[in-house]
């Protein structure tokens, strides 16, 4: 039972704390998993969130940055003051529970659908796509020196590593082709300028409030690179759920994340954000693809991954309207 | 030949059943599931449906850019390579005209609510 192990943890590093209740698990694949639960405290409850993978799920697949360095990382950001849970334990191994740590529980949404379409943030949603420009631009703006160690991808490393994930797959799809050409002709090459990047800043990994961004989520792809890649990411269209004209998660428009990021002090580069954004298209519709092959090889034959596999289409009709698009 | 009532008719009676009769009364994570499997078998009964058609006319115009003959799958292989080889591009006739209509034909199997879809739809097709 994960509560003992927790009561345990807590007693360790929560001054006055005397035990968790409530534990449950909000998501988890077969080597990472998020559970919520509440630090009992003669002050009144705290809420809090285990981020792990259990004992045995030690080793991290290979574009993920591994638990420890997410810790770092949204402690990082969160004394920097970008919107990040505060780290309040990293779990050391003779706790019994894996690797992973602990956060304080951000109370909001992070259901893409209910951020959009939901009364409680009609009032944050004009508001997010501009604010979002401010997160990023205080994101990409942590110092290199003090971040953990990562890995190190330009675009033109990413096109071919992509383009490996995509043969790998055997999968003979003409409109991916079509992209990987278009990407290698409007490789912008090396970024002038080499920072954080988050990996996967989309709607549905913040969580939002009435008041707007609360936090970001799920660091673990972060790595070093071209910061164009993070406005890029945001905006494919498969992260606006439905709204379709507000390229900026469902929320707004291009003009207003780019204004969000450069009144916060930073350039944007429209034509990078551009190539990223075809990318990050080509991106989903491998990663449909390797779901596809998960579900079909057997370490998670759900209904879901097989389902996540025929969304690959929608990332080709979005391809098409990026690269030929029709008629007006 | 196989007898009557045919796959599609079958899979949709099944879709009914859950959807009518089973969905009321489960919730949470199984509803979730319940609906998954709702959609698949939805999708399903929309490929059996409509692939046929879609794949005929899918080899009717990868013959004509190809130049060539083969199964739908032969011949989409064919074509991935003649892109990824630089053979083939957007500036070749038919070609935009091809992918579109072929990925609107998939659309309409696997998500035909999605909205690029349905914007492109009321575009005429």
């Amino acid at each position: 039972m994960i509560e003992a192990e927790l009561a345990r943890s807590v007693q360790r590093w929560c001054k006055g704390a005397t035990g968790v209740t409530g534990a449950a698990k909000l998501s988890g694949g077969a080597s990472q998993e998020t559970w919520r639960f509440d630090i009992v405290h003669p002050d009144g409850p705290v809420g809090a969130i285990l981020r792990r993978s259990p004992k045995g799920y030690g080793a991290a697949p290979t574009r993920a940055a591994g638990l420890a360095a997410e810790a770092q990382l949204m402690q990082l950001a969160y004394e920097a003051g970008v919107p990040s849970p505060r780290v309040m334990h990293v779990l050391t191994p003779d706790e019994g529970l894996g690797t992973g740590f602990i956060m304080q529980r951000v109370e909001g949404e992070t259901i893409a659908r209910k951020i959009l379409r939901d009364d409680e943030y009609a009032a944050a949603r004009p508001q997010l796509a501009r604010q979002i420009g401010g997160v990023l631009a205080g994101l990409h703006r942590l110092p290199l020196d003090k971040l953990p160690a990562l890995r190190s991808r330009g675009a033109t490393e990413e096109i071919s590593e992509f383009e490996r994930d995509y043969r790998s797959l055997n999968w003979p799809k003409p409109v991916f082709e079509l992209a990987l050409r278009w990407l290698r002709d409007h490789d912008p090459g090396p970024s002038a300028e080499t920072t954080l990047v988050h990996g996967d800043f989309r709607n549905g990994n913040l969580i939002i409030g009435a008041d707007g961004v609360r936090a970001v989520l799920d660091w673990e792809l972060a790595h070093l690179g071209d910061p164009m890649e993070d406005l890029g990411w945001v905006c494919v269209n498969s992260w606006r759920f439905g709204e379709i004209d507000k390229p900026v998660g469902g929320f707004g428009s291009r003009e207003e994340l780019f204004a969000g990021y450069e009144a916060a002090g930073r350039p944007c580069n429209p034509a990078r954000v551009k190539f990223w954004e075809v990318m990050g298209t080509l991106r989903w519709g491998i990663m449909c693809g390797g779901m596809m092959q998960r579900f079909r090889e057997g370490p998670d034959h759900s209904m879901e991954r097989a389902m996540i596999g025929r969304r690959a289409s929608e990332t080709e009709i979005d391809l098409l309207r990026l690269l030929s698009p029709r008629g007006i | 030949m196989q007898d009557e009532p045919p796959p599609i008719e079958l899979t949709q009676a099944v879709a009914d059943f859950l959807r009518n009769d089973i969905a009321p009364l489960i919730s949470g994570h199984q509803a979730f599931k319940l609906r998954v499997a709702i959609n698949i078998l939805d999708l399903v009964t929309r490929q059996l449906t409509q692939e046929e058609g879609s794949n005929a006319k899918e080899v009717d115009r990868l013959r004509a850019l190809l130049g060539m003959d083969g199964s739908v799958a032969d011949l989409n292989r064919a074509l991935a390579e003649r892109i990824a080889k630089g053979e083939v591009d957007l500036a070749t006739p038919g070609l935009a005209e091809h992918l579109w209509a072929t990925t609107m034909d998939k659309l309409a199997v696997d998500q035909p609510n999605y909205a690029s879809y349905k914007r492109e739809l009321s575009r005429g097709g």
